[in-house]
């Protein structure tokens, strides 16, 4: 059970290869890899930067990984996300999650990405052809939220 | 008590953070704003619509009514956006 908030890219392979050495009891791994697109609703990003809430973000982050751990019978979970400056096909954030069966891997690694992107204070600057504008909280993105609550815990035991 | 600005918070009252005595009177978030909101045009401009600013009472998600005391850590900021 880990969480990282850096700067530094991250190599996807190395963290899948780290959090699962030496452990026969995990089945399935899944992983959620996000990467910055150079879209955003029609206009071409050429950067973004990325500014959170040191202190509050781990501890945010620490909190959904425990949700999850709670709703699932999970052996190993990790999130990674970075901060400052990014360019188009940099990667943002990892999240990765074992356990003994594929079904509370997957859907825990699903659930994560979704409460950490309406729970996690992270903000977004992008830069395009028109200037910078602060990207706007989606409401797909609280509604992708807002389904897991209900999902009863170790649902997949 | 400690006040953080983050994303269009920051940029538009010109602080990362601020250090203040709220008056007596203050006891809430609302009442924090209200008063913060009279420490310039920038703090009016950033806090004017409160329906686009979230708030966190010592790192946790709180709303207006939540009560705040002299050491808290008050932070503001637009909807969260990571992922």
């Amino acid at each position: 059970m880990a969480v990282r908030v850096q700067q530094e890219d991250f190599d996807v392979g190395a963290e899948i290869a780290a959090l699962t050495a030496g452990r026969t009891d995990i089945g399935g791994v899944a992983t959620f890899l996000g990467l910055v697109r150079d879209i955003a609703g029609g206009d071409k990003v050429s950067a973004m930067t990325l500014e959170h809430y040191p202190g509050m973000t781990e501890k945010m982050l620490a909190d959904i990984e425990a949700e999850a751990r709670d709703r699932w019978p999970l052996d190993e979970t990790l999130i990674i996300h970075r901060y400052g400056r990014l360019e188009p096909g940099d990667r943002i954030v990892l999240v990765v999650t074992a356990s003994a069966h594929r079904k509370a891997a997957l859907e825990s690694c699903e659930f994560l990405i979704d409460w950490l992107k309406t729970k996690a204070p992270f903000w977004k600057l992008e830069e395009t052809g028109q200037g910078e504008h602060w990207v706007e909280a989606r409401e797909s993105d609280d509604e992708a939220a807002a389904r897991w609550r209900n999902t009863p815990h170790k649902a997949t035991k | 008590m400690k006040i953080l600005y983050f994303a269009f918070l920051r940029q538009r009252t010109g602080l990362g953070e601020e250090t203040v005595d709220a008056p007596a009177g203050v006891r809430d978030v609302a009442g924090l704003v209200e008063w913060l909101k009279t420490r310039g045009p920038g703090h009016a401009e950033a806090l004017k619509d409160v329906s686009a600013v979230r708030v966190a009472v010592n790192q946790e998600f709180a709303g207006m009514d939540t009560l705040i005391a002299a050491n808290d850590e008050i932070a503001f900021f637009p909807p969260v956006t990571g992922g």
